[in-house]
């Protein structure tokens, strides 16, 4: 990496900070925001040179900047085109630390479960079978259109969705679905005291979910899975061995256990623990170990009965960060079964 | 990492290099596998001279892991992980990979061959750099051993070791010791009274120094591993005081309480509601039938409190819980007899003179219920014609497709006794004869001379719907009789159903209980079928008798006494090796969400409430891993079979495959 | 690819006391069977996380075989049974991802059963040829028009610097 290098800040002027968004909706820069007034120490502390979502600002500045010219980049948003692609490259080049900031960024989280279609079967669905698209014409996104000023380009857009470090080397993680207010300020009181973890690292804890969880456990014996519409769960017991898939056992912690705590099963969004390769692997094996089954009828109508959707269930936020490369299903269909 | 690893391919002769390039296999390695340093193929590997060269390669290259291709590690870990002991490598830091089962004897072809074998000996480098030196521990021999099941095989176990100077408890379920062997009358093929047999070691293992008796007790729970087991026996309450008692048997006969015995007497006979099973029961303390006393039903007589002469009655005796410390186990708890309703076409439970074979033998039995007269179920009639059936439950696709073993030569024995002691016509319908052991064979050819009739075919039907005048009042046979290629209907007076032997009903439970597996029947799996028959895949748990499988009384006792030599071979060496492979828990990072909790059959994972993590207690823990992959947070780690070194060795094992790092970029 | 000459990597995970030893008695008994099943060995079939599986998918193996000692007869008690409701929940999601369900395999095998394993190798490769490469690890990579695209973009911008400046 060229990044580290060209580290240069001036004397007297405030050390610079980017947040930029690639493949993500928005909520990661509601939690930074979430932060309330601190939102103002921050502003105290850091130049804002780069946050499409909240303030004007050119590519061509950041362009302009010297490489390793920003200190930090809050990088949040999986990638999917060319231009996030462009921008990652430009912002890990500019960057002396980058973050990738958030789920998607972090491991993909929703705009990575495209990877269970390819862009054509995207395209289909969004330009084509959708019940309110009305396109006899079968028109289709062109990446470059003539007009008399010249030709427009629209980013390309890829078959694959990547997270930021399958893209460009990454130096923290911050995870969560968005990463939660409280965190984020712990993770800028670190930046701005230079007192950072080896790189590479989750800034996390190194527990999960079921450790801040206060509900009662057992010994676990699933026999058959519940979604959450079928039952209204005892408050107290713990939700997996009410049927319930809690994804709680294998997700880092670091929001609190706000899901179980309101009743609702974790859904995984803080990704997996440390050294952990792969969330949607040891999440199956874990819960399967626990089916209370011994033949393959019985343990197949109870996983096809209670997980009818198996890849949204463990990989709802880790699919593109998965081992589970892009899905092998033909255009068109729809993986039913 | 700067390991240097050293890499040994051996050509085993031809075994090897017939079908693997072993030279360019060496040669391959050392030019293209990270960290190897010294890379070499030798003819013999496991020779003394292969060894030396190992050893001569750590001490003087320096060598920090070693990866040997040769045979299964089956064969010869322990031959090179001594070698690396000798040279002062921790014996861990090896790694065999397998080329010659899995690859030069099973591949036609050499090139592919060659490719296989460069795979897993890329794989083993990859995964070697990973291994870490493991100490193995080594924890004393406690001397005493149990034995659970005081029928034949139990019993000879017992006396070998007590004979030989050893603490033995002895656990039998029921109120005496002798098992099923007490209940026959002869014994096949030389027709030994089973008694005067049997009686004589019972009374030994009674009176035995080094011999603590626990019958009437059932097993608890059995924890801890090899060298010290902790057990928990329940003495269910006699309701009679063991030291008291003097074996007078005043209370037996004064009882006014008579029902039907269904065990001993296989409900052919009746005994007290105080009673032994039998007259030479050891003990000869008597059990109280809560369930058929006069007192516990209506609380009235206490007939045998008044007449005890020594005050041992006592009505308020409870279960009592033992904890045993043994050191090895013997599992001997028999059989239990296929219940023959089962087959309702055979009328058992139905037809009054159909018989199942223990039936038979207390019939017989001079001692039984009817002093040994084969009578009909009326008392009086004496048989004109007997019919045995063979194979009920067993070789059988609906039942039990194993084969009894035992029942061909029981059903001769049988009909010898039939001859002996009555007029009548004795016929056998089997499917083949097997008599395949010392002295069978030839007891068969007495029963012909005899004039039992055979008849070869599976009988499908006993009816007592008779077509034929001289069917009035029989049960016939219906059978097809494959000799002479036609349908036969036999009428007979009494039918002897030979049930096939079952493994107790229990049996699976009490495996769990011990840690061992049973096979898909439920009898007790051994090591190994031929090599290791009487230990099991638990060690310090051992097999004896018919929970192995069908035997017959002298392979019960040969295999009695063979899991004792075991087991004192064990005491006299004093001292076990426990393997290191085994799982650990970070406890800092577990944050007790008790997945694991329910998965270890040797229940060595233990809940800390108070802690809320989770813990391994290392001494009960056997290695198999499967903990550490269902820890959704991967807190748990398996010694020598790490994520990190398994991970390492698909990453070998697919080098030819795997796409440079920018092409494939993996998960975090 | 060319269907006829591929000859898939198939990963085996097999488990030390019953199906290790049944392809070591493959060997003894010199069952000759295909070659292209690479064996990794585990204590237990119960070892066997799914991560296991996919990371050899995912690296570019095109089938995976897990082999254990039969249902009851598990050199650990039951550790098979939890390999198997592992396997079935793994099958489910693969399925899901369009991944075939003859390439991932489970087989029990005794330690007698060498013909059985090496007739369970021949009928996996047989089967996994059938349905041809994986390609997963392929299928990851984005062709040319990737590149082609990025270095549009770098171009433009250069373009539009120029103008401004």
């Amino acid at each position: 990496m060229s990044s580290a290098s060209g580290a240069a800040t001036a004397a007297g002027t405030k050390p610079k900070l980017a947040i930029y968004w690639a493949a993500s909706c928005g909520g990661c820069e509601i939690s930074i925001l979430g932060i309330d007034t601190k939102i103002l120490d921050v502003a105290a502390a850091f130049e804002l040179v780069m946050c499409p979502c909240i303030m004007d600002g050119k590519v061509r500045d950041i362009e302009q900047l010297e490489d390793g010219a920003i200190a930090v980049c809050l990088f949040n948003g999986s990638i999917r085109n060319s231009e996030q692609e462009y921008m990652a490259q430009l912002l890990r080049r500019k960057s002396k630390v980058l973050v990738a900031f958030g789920s998607c960024a972090h491991e993909g989280c929703i705009p990575g479960l495209a990877n269970l279609h390819d862009k054509q079967a995207i395209f289909e669905n969004s330009y084509q079978e959708t019940e309110s698209t009305e396109n006899p014409q079968r028109v289709r996104p062109q990446t470059a259109t003539t007009v008399p000023e010249g030709t427009l380009h629209l980013p390309v857009f890829y078959d694959t969705v990547r997270t930021l470090d399958q893209t460009v080397d990454v130096d923290y993680y911050l995870p969560g679905c968005p990463p939660e207010s409280p965190k984020i300020w712990e993770a800028i009181q670190a930046i701005v005291a230079g007192n950072l973890p080896p790189k590479g690292t989750v800034i996390g804890s190194d527990t999960t979910v079921c450790d801040d969880c206060k509900r009662i456990r057992n010994v676990k014996k699933v026999k058959q899975f519940k979604r959450t519409w079928e039952i209204i769960p005892d408050p107290e017991i713990c939700l997996l061995e009410q049927g319930l898939l809690c994804c709680g056992i294998a997700t880092r912690a670091g929001c609190g256990a706000l899901c179980p705590q309101v009743n609702s099963p974790c859904i995984g969004c803080y990704g997996p623990n440390n050294d952990v390769h792969d969330f949607g692997a040891r999440l199956m094996s874990a819960v399967a170990s626990v089916i209370d089954a011994d033949n393959p009828k019985d343990i197949n109508a109870i996983i096809s009965q209670g997980i009818p959707d198996p890849v949204g269930t463990f990989y709802r936020f880790g699919l593109a960060g998965s081992l589970l490369r892009r899905s092998k299903r033909p255009a068109g269909s729809d993986g039913g079964h | 990492m700067a390991e240097k690893v050293g890499v040994y391919v051996c050509h085993c002769g031809s075994n090897i290099a017939g079908k693997v390039n072993v030279e360019e296999v060496a040669k391959w390695a050392g030019e293209n596998l990270q960290d190897v340093a010294v890379s070499r193929d030798y003819k013999f590997m496991c020779s003394s001279l292969g060894q030396k060269m190992i050893e001569d390669d750590i001490r003087g290259e320096g060598l920090t892991r070693v990866v040997v291709a040769a045979c299964s590690p089956h064969l010869h870990e322990k031959t090179f992980r001594r070698a690396c002991t000798n040279a002062g490598l921790n014996p861990y830091l090896l790694d065999m990979t397998n080329i010659r089962e899995h690859c030069s004897w099973v591949h036609r072809d050499m090139d592919s061959a060659t490719l296989k074998a460069k795979s897993l000996v890329s794989a083993a480098v990859s995964r070697v750099k990973f291994q870490e030196p493991l100490e193995p521990t080594y924890v004393d021999v406690n001397p005493a051993t149990l034995v659970i099941g005081g029928g034949i095989a139990g019993l000879q176990a017992t006396l070998e070791l007590a004979d030989a100077g050893y603490h033995v408890y002895l656990v039998e379920r029921s109120p005496s010791i002798g098992g099923h062997m007490a209940q026959f009358d002869k014994t096949f093929p030389t027709l030994d009274c089973s008694a005067c047999i049997l009686t004589p070691k019972m009374s030994e293992a009674g009176q035995h120094e080094n011999v603590t008796l626990l019958t009437y007790s059932e097993i608890e729970s059995v924890k801890g591993s090899v060298g010290n087991f902790e057990v928990k026996v329940r003495k269910k309450a006699r309701r009679v005081d063991y030291d008291a008692c003097t074996g007078c048997g005043i209370c037996i006969e004064k009882c006014p309480r008579k029902v039907v015995d269904t065990e001993f007497e296989a409900g052919l006979g009746f005994r007290k509601a105080i009673y032994t099973p039998f007259p030479q029961a050891v003990p000869r303390v008597p059990v109280i039938d809560a369930d058929s006393c006069i007192w516990f039903q209506r609380q009235k007589c206490r007939a045998c409190e008044k007449l005890c002469p020594t005050d041992a009655i006592k009505f308020d005796q409870e279960d009592e819980t033992l904890t045993l410390n043994v050191g090895n186990i013997i599992l001997a708890t028999g059989w239990k007899p296929f219940e023959c309703r089962d087959i309702p076409q055979y009328g058992y439970g139905r037809l009054a003179n159909v018989y199942t074979s223990l039936e038979f033998e207390r019939l017989c039995n001079a001692a039984g219920p009817t002093n040994g007269k084969i009578v009909l179920r009326d008392g009086k009639t004496e048989p004109q014609s007997v019919a045995i059936i063979h194979c009920v439950g067993s070789r059988d696709v609906r039942h039990n497709e194993y084969c009894s073993g035992i029942c061909c030569m029981a059903s001769l024995k049988f009909g010898h006794l039939v001859l002996e002691k009555t007029k009548a016509n004795v016929y056998s319908f089997y499917i083949d004869m097997r008599t395949n052991q010392k002295g069978y064979e030839e007891f068969y050819q007495r029963l012909l001379e005899e004039g039992m009739h055979f008849v070869r075919g599976k009988v499908s039907e006993i009816t007592d719907a008779a077509r034929m005048p001289n069917e009035q009042g029989k049960l016939i046979i219906q059978c097809e009789d494959t000799l002479m290629g036609r349908q036969r209907r036999i009428p007979v007076d009494m039918v002897v159903l030979m049930g096939a032997l079952e493994p107790q009903s229990d049996a699976k439970e009490m495996g769990l209980k011990c840690g061992i597996s049973c096979s898909m029947q439920g009898f007790f799996t051994e090591r190994h079928p031929k090599l290791d028959p009487v230990a099991t895949m638990t060690d310090g748990i051992f097999v004896a008798g018919a929970c192995q499988g069908p035997k017959d009384i002298p392979a019960s006792v040969a295999q009695g006494a063979a899991a004792a030599a075991r087991v004192q071979g064990m005491i006299t060496k004093g001292k076990v090796m426990v393997e290191p492979v085994v799982a650990k828990i970070n406890e800092e990072a577990c944050s007790g969400c008790r997945i694991c909790n329910n998965i270890c059959p040797y229940n060595a994972i233990e809940y800390d409430a108070e802690r809320g993590v989770s813990h391994i207690i290392t001494a009960l823990c056997k290695g198999c891993g499967t903990c550490v992959s269902a820890c959704p947070a991967s807190v748990i780690s398996g010694a020598h079979f790490s994520d990190q070194q398994i991970d390492a060795e698909i990453e070998g094992v697919l080098w030819d495959v795997i796409r440079p790092k920018s092409a494939v970029v993996s998960a975090n | 690819m060319s269907q006829t000459n591929f000859e898939p990597k198939i990963v085996g995970f097999l488990c030390n006391w019953c199906s290790y030893r049944a392809a070591d008695l493959a060997g003894i008994a010199r069952i000759t069977h295909a070659p292209n099943v690479r064996i990794v060995r585990v204590m237990c079939s119960g070892r066997v996380d799914p991560t296991f599986v996919l990371k050899a998918l995912s690296l570019g193996a095109d089938g995976v075989m897990i082999a254990g000692c039969h249902p009851g007869e598990c050199h650990y008690v039951d550790q098979n049974y939890k390999a198997m409701r592992r396997y079935h929940l793994l099958k489910h999601t693969l399925h899901a991802m369009g991944v075939e369900p003859d390439r991932v395999r489970l087989v029990w095998a005794s330690a007698a059963e060498g013909q059985q394993l090496a007739e369970a190798i021949d009928g996996l490769v047989a089967d996994v040829k059938k349905l041809g490469p994986l390609g997963w690890s392929q299928n990851w990579e984005e062709n040319g028009e990737r590149l082609h695209a990025l270095e549009e973009i770098i171009n433009e911008h250069a373009e539009a610097m120029e103008v401004h400046a």
